[in-house]
Parts: structure tokens; sequence; C-alpha cells
């Protein structure tokens, strides 16, 4: 025996680590993945090849020759912000814009802040916002579920094939036309709509948010406040007038409600710590997204609420801790 | 089932040593007896090097109100009264005594029968206990006799006795209920009697169903003593939170239980308590689980106090070649040993043997706010936030924080997937905290 080893306690360690909870959300994002290979085909694999592979190298590159840090992409973060960036943009993107969303995604969103952990918004956010605002038309020219899978899309599309082979999204039409006679909630559920890459399948979402829960990855007070308020916020918009405003269940399948719901805003790094923080965080997406979609100039506004209130995070954690033991005694 | 409801956690339980009886540890050759083996001030020695004990001779005495007497383990020669190392790495005073036969003081009833009967008055309980130098035995080591003294315009309504044994590999209380559960429950009417309290509630960890079964049974033909089946969680053998599982109640912050009415006592204290009263047998051997993967094998050993443990890890196979660390008491709160000819002392619940690729620490990564450390604070502290202030020496916040009430269980640095020491750096921030509070008071 050599000399012995002494430390404080405890000495032993659960078996959690930072790269085994970023890989599980990444598992649990394979069936929305796998949903959108499914309906959008080649376009939908571009779109992931090259944001995975871009957020990889930036976080590298940088890590290595502007930071001069450890490299740290074998924790699977960014990973994970590759695909999240592509499933929240559509599968015609071109190439250079999907590109150009990884590095802010990881340039602005992750490393100016100083890596995984540090960064107050959510990168893969980040990234989507910015290229929805520098490109608002290619951001929502949305490929129609089925018709287009063998199309690459490559540098945007062929205008006189554009109608036969892109269609709006539910929300999109609903901004436009107002409230759709008969939603098809069926095809909501399973995928079957327009939208960006990762929104379109509410089940695909539902299972990964399972899985999270079940693996402790996230907890239920993000989601259930997020999607809890939207659909008591939208619902009573549609009680006043339900010619005018959809009903809380198309809120809920539409857009990237679940998706931002279940995987963007539950991102440990940009949400608050305590439970009751979390809750408010939750409530105050859901309510900032039915805004959003009612009033706001977008059809969609998840994105815009979740980094509202990552803004709010550090306040939120402040105003809401959590209770201690001892501090209220209450004996029975 | 019952259990307490603020975070916790589920290590690996590894009782290793469940199963095996508890064996006599041979009397060691040699004895180092510390003579500060509790919390509070140490004993002062009485006997001088050269004098001749008994099993059971008082050596020192604790003069302090939070103090414990010490009596010989052995029967021999006191060679010396010297400093040696201790389970806390640092040099204390021992008085270290050359065993020769066991040759035990006449006052102490060594026969095996069981004493039912309780003779002794309050008053007189507790005077023995604390003649005894009976200490809690849970590791917390608070000497016993003062838990009993009730302050005026307390009232203690129930006695509750930790049996849950929440550190993973330990099992010396699993068969010390086992195999002493009569007189460890005459130990706890005893306490009763001592605290002018009708109501004894035994709380145990549902991974013990043998010697709940056996308790129960047995509490059959005690009055006011009932057994209660505890939801498997650590840190459930904290006081505050084992109250919390068994009666609902929350000790306020930096209070005593005595506050909500109770007082906690461990299952190894009450056999401890029953043998000082009725035996008239000091402190001086206890059951220690010797355990590990790595070892030949685990055991449950009554060992005197003073045994190096060099002698614990020769009895149950010697220590393994690619051992890392030697802890004295559980894997989450125990504490890490700096060499083998450590004593053992009335806190030693267990020594545990971890290979070398289980005593490194895992890599230290950022913090990725995922909350796992609030979550798992049993006592609603935020983990995370109160190591960040110590580290940047913000002392007044981190007092803020209530840093204080960090019971060390050592939750927050368990589950934290970047393996960040938290509990080191709550250590240090209760430590100054601490510091300048009592400075406050001086002023």
């Amino acid at each position: 025996m050599s000399i012995l080893k002494v430390s404080g306690s405890p000495h032993i360690h659960g078996d959690q680590s930072v790269s085994k909870i970023m890989l599980g959300v990444n598992i649990a994002l394979l069936p929305a993945v796998l949903v959108s290979l499914y309906f959008f085909g080649l376009g939908a694999l571009k779109v992931l090849v090259i944001a995975i592979a871009s957020s990889v190298l930036f976080e590298y590159l940088i890590q290595k020759y502007l930071i001069k840090g450890e490299n740290t992409t074998g924790d699977f973060s960014a990973l994970l912000t590759g695909v999240l960036l592509a499933l929240n943009v559509p599968s015609g993107l071109p190439w250079y814009m999907v590109i150009i969303g990884a590095l802010v995604a990881i340039g602005m969103g992750k490393m100016s802040f100083g890596g995984i952990g540090k960064n107050i918004f959510n990168p893969a956010l980040v990234g989507r916002v910015f290229l929805l605002i520098s490109f608002p038309v290619q951001m929502t020219t949305w490929p129609k579920a089925m018709v287009s899978r063998s199309s690459l899309f490559f540098n945007g599309i062929d205008q006189s094939l554009l109608d036969s082979v892109t269609g709006p999204t539910p929300l999109g039409q609903l901004a436009e036309h107002g409230v759709i006679a008969q939603p098809d909630y069926i095809s909501y559920l399973m995928g079957s709509m327009s939208g960006s890459l990762g929104e379109i399948s509410a089940i695909a979402l539902l299972i990964g948010g399972l899985f999270m829960l079940f693996r402790k990855i996230i907890t239920w007070e993000i989601p259930v406040a997020f999607l809890g308020s939207a659909a008591i916020l939208s619902g009573i918009f549609w009680l006043i007038d339900p010619s005018s405003y959809a009903d809380p269940l198309f809120h809920l399948l539409t857009g990237g409600m679940l998706l931002g719901a279940i995987f963007m805003a539950t991102d440990m790094v940009t949400s608050p710590m305590s439970r009751t923080g979390q809750i408010v965080f939750g409530i105050g997406g859901g309510v900032l997204t039915i805004l959003i979609r009612i009033w706001g100039a977008y059809p969609e506004g998840v994105s815009f609420a979740i980094l509202i209130m990552n803004a709010f995070v550090p306040l939120i954690d402040k105003a809401f801790k959590p209770k201690q033991f001892g501090e209220v005694v209450k004996n029975g | 089932m019952k259990t307490f409801s603020k975070g916790g956690v589920h290590p690996a339980e590894n009782k290793i040593a469940a199963n095996a009886p508890i064996e006599v540890m041979p009397i060691p050759k040699k004895a180092f007896i510390p003579v500060g083996q509790h919390l509070g001030a140490p004993a002062k020695p009485v006997v001088q090097k050269g004098d001749t004990i008994k099993v059971g001779t008082l050596l020192a005495k604790g003069e302090s109100f939070i103090s414990a007497h010490i009596h010989s383990s052995v029967s021999g020669k006191i060679e010396k009264i010297d400093h040696w190392i201790d389970a806390s790495g640092y040099k204390r005073q021992m008085i270290i005594v050359g065993v020769e036969g066991d040759e035990w003081e006449e006052s102490i009833d060594r026969t095996p029968e069981i004493v039912h009967e309780i003779t002794l008055s309050k008053q007189e309980i507790i005077a023995r206990i604390k003649e005894s130098g009976i200490v809690g035995l849970g590791g917390a080591t608070f000497p016993t006799h003062v838990k009993l003294m009730i302050p005026d315009g307390k009232k203690c309504d129930v006695l509750l006795i930790n049996g849950v044994e929440c550190e993973p590999y330990l099992t010396s209380d699993h068969r010390v209920m086992l195999e002493r559960g009569e007189e460890m429950l005459i130990g706890v009417s005893i306490l009763m009697k001592a605290l002018d309290t009708k109501k004894a509630m035994v709380g145990i960890e549902n991974n013990k169903p043998d010697a709940i079964a056996h308790l129960t049974s047995l509490a059959a033909e005690f009055s006011g003593i009932t057994i209660h089946p505890l939801k498997i969680k650590y840190p459930q053998g904290a006081e505050k939170q084992l109250i919390k599982a068994l009666i609902n109640r929350e000790v306020p912050s930096g209070k005593l239980p005595i506050e909500v009415g109770a007082v906690v006592n461990n299952s190894g204290t009450a056999l401890a308590v029953y043998e000082a009263v009725q035996k008239n047998k000091p402190l001086f051997e206890r059951v220690v689980t010797v355990t590990g993967k790595s070892l030949a094998k685990s055991a449950n050993l009554l060992t005197r106090i003073g045994t190096p443990i060099a002698e614990l890890l020769e009895k149950t196979g010697g220590l393994p070649e690619n051992s890392g660390k030697i802890i004295s008491g559980g894997p989450m709160m125990g504490k890490a040993l700096t060499q083998t000819d450590i004593p053992v002392s009335k806190g030693t619940s267990g020594i545990l043997v971890l290979p070398d690729e289980e005593s490194t620490r895992p890599e230290t990564l950022t913090c990725i706010r995922c909350a796992k450390c609030v979550q798992a604070c049993p006592m609603g502290l935020m983990p995370y936030h109160i190591a960040l202030l110590a580290a940047h020496q913000k002392w007044e916040a981190t007092e803020k924080s209530h840093v204080m009430d960090c019971i060390e269980c050592g939750s927050c640095q368990f589950v934290c997937p970047s393996a960040r020491p938290l509990l080191d750096y709550m250590r240090v921030g209760k430590q100054t905290v601490g510091l300048i509070i009592r400075n406050r008071g001086k002023k």
C-alpha cells in the first residue's frame, strides 16, 4: 500500500456528471430528430449535420485560440447546442446561414460569457433569434412535411417551385388568416405539418420530456408552469372570443411551445435554482409566449419569451430562495 | 412510510457487514486512550505514569459543563501520558496503557443475566450516566447526561431513538438492535425515566427489516415504546431530520430538539445507558463495523476503546494492497485517517477501507447551475451560492445565507455533476462565520 489519501467528506460521489446530463438531453432529443428526418428528409439531415459540426468546431476553435482553455467539446454541450439550433430552424435554410447561426450561438451565446455554465441566455436561442432577425425570409420559409424529403434546398429555393413545396405553419396561418376552422390535431401530434425541424411532433417531444423527467435531468416545475400558464392565458382569450382566438390545445401543440417548454426553458444554466423560482420563470415564459403570439409582430414567441425570462433569472434567484428547514415553525 | 420532507439523497447502501454477528475483538497489547473523545472540553487526567489500573478505572474527569469522563478499557500499567494522532489528524492528549491481563473493577456486574427492574431514581440515573462517561455513539459524541438535563421551562414529551443508520456501509447499530435488542430497550426505558416522559419512538430505516421485526416483537413487553420503519433516505439519521420524519416537528434554526419537546438518542447509546445503569459498566468498549468491498471479510467487532485500528484491519484479513483511503465512520460524513495506528474512540462507529480508484475525487468542473445541490440539501440551503460566497470571502453574505444551519451531511457535494467541493467551502464558511459570531458576542 502506498500513502493514504486524505480529504474532507463526503468520500463517495453520485453517478451524475456534466457529460452524462448533456448526453441525456441529446438522447431525449432523438425522437424529435428522427421525426424531422422522416418528414423533412435530406433537408433536415443537411441542417442537423452542419449545425452540429459547426457548433462543435466553433467551440473547439474558440476554446483553443481565443480563450486558450481546456478543450470542452467532450462534455456534449456543444453537440446539444448544435442539435437544438438545428431543431429550431426550417429544413430549407441555406447551409451558410446554419453556420452563421452556430457561430452566433456558440461564440456570442456561450463562449463570450466564458463557456459552459457562465452564459446568461440559451445559446441555441441566441443563434435562432439572430437568424430570424437577419434572414427573416429564409427563416420563415417552411418546407412542407413529406413533400420535400429529397430536396436539399441548397442556396435557397427555385421560386417557381416555392408554393408547391413550402407552406405556412399553423401559427402563421393563425396570424395571417385568423382561427383555423378545423385544426388537424392528429398531424400536430404526429408531426406532419410545416415548421422548424424539431417542433413538429408533439409526441416525440413529450417522449423526450418524460425520459428526462425519469432520468431526473429536469424537474417538472418549468415545463408544467410554462405550458400550464400558456394554456390558461390562451384559454381565457379563447373563452372570451373563440372566433378570433385559437383554443389552448392549438397553442400547446403548434409552433415551438413544447420544444421550448421541455428542452429550451429547462436549460439548467439559464434557469432559476429554486423550485418557486422555476415556477415563476415557467409562468413568465408561458404568459409572454401567448402575449407575443396574440399581439406581437411575429406569429411565434417562444424564443423571445424564453430569452426575456433568461434575463430575469438573476433577479428571480435573488427573490425566490428555497424555504429553509426550521425557518417557519409548523408543529403538528 | 415516514421520512423527512426536504432534500436528501440515495447513496448505494453497501451494507456488506449486515449479516456478520458481533465478534469480540481481542484486547490490544497497548491501548491509546484519548482524553477528548467527545464533543466539548477534553477530560483532565486523574492518573499518572506508572499507575496500575483495571478495566473501568476512571482515567480522566470531564470537568466542564459539556465534557465526559474517560475510563480505562484495559488493565495494566500506564506507560505515559503523551500526545498521539487521533482521527482528526491532530495530535491530542492520550493515556497510553501497557496491557497486562484483563482485570475488571469489582463494581462492574459481569454476569450475563439481563436486569429489567430500574431501581435508580431520575437524578441517580443521570448521575450514573455522567459517571460512566456515556456520550452519543452515533458519531457526534455529545455527552448524554447533558442531553438529559432539560432546561427550566422546557418539557420533553417524546424520546426518539435513532436506529436509522443512514450512512452507507455501517452496520454496528443494526447488529446491536438485532443482538442486544432487549438490553437496548431497557436502556430506552431508563432514558424515558430520566426524561420524565411516557413515550419513546424508535426510528429504523426499512433496509433493516429483521431489526424492525425483532424490536417490534420485543417492544410489546415495554410500555410506551413503539418501533417505526422509515423510508430509506440519507441523512435521516441527522437529529433534525429524524425528528421531522418521526413526529413531523421542525426544530427552529439554531435551536436544540428540546425546543420542540423532543430528545434524540442513538440506539447504541441506549445500550451503553443500560450497561451503565443496570450493570454499573462505564463506556469503554463499543461495536465497530470494519468493512470495505476490498477487505477479505467485513465484521462488526466489539472493540475496547484505545485499540489501534491497524489491529482491527488485521482481524479482517489485513489492509489490501490497493487501498487508498481509510475512513473513520461512514463514507458520507466520516473522517479520512492519516495512518493506521490511530485508536478507536467512543465515536468510532466504523472503519471503512476504500480502494485507491474510489479514493480520488472526480475532476472539478464549472457549475452548470443544475440546482441538484439545492434539491438535495435537507436544510433548504443553496449550497452552490454559499460555496461561491465563501470562496470569495464575502463573510457577511455567507452568514446571511444561513451557512450555520449546514449539518455537513455532504448531500450537495455527493450529487454535484460538476463534482464541486461544495462542502469544503461550506465548512470554511461555517468556521469563519462561527468565529465572527463568537467575537461579536465578546464585544
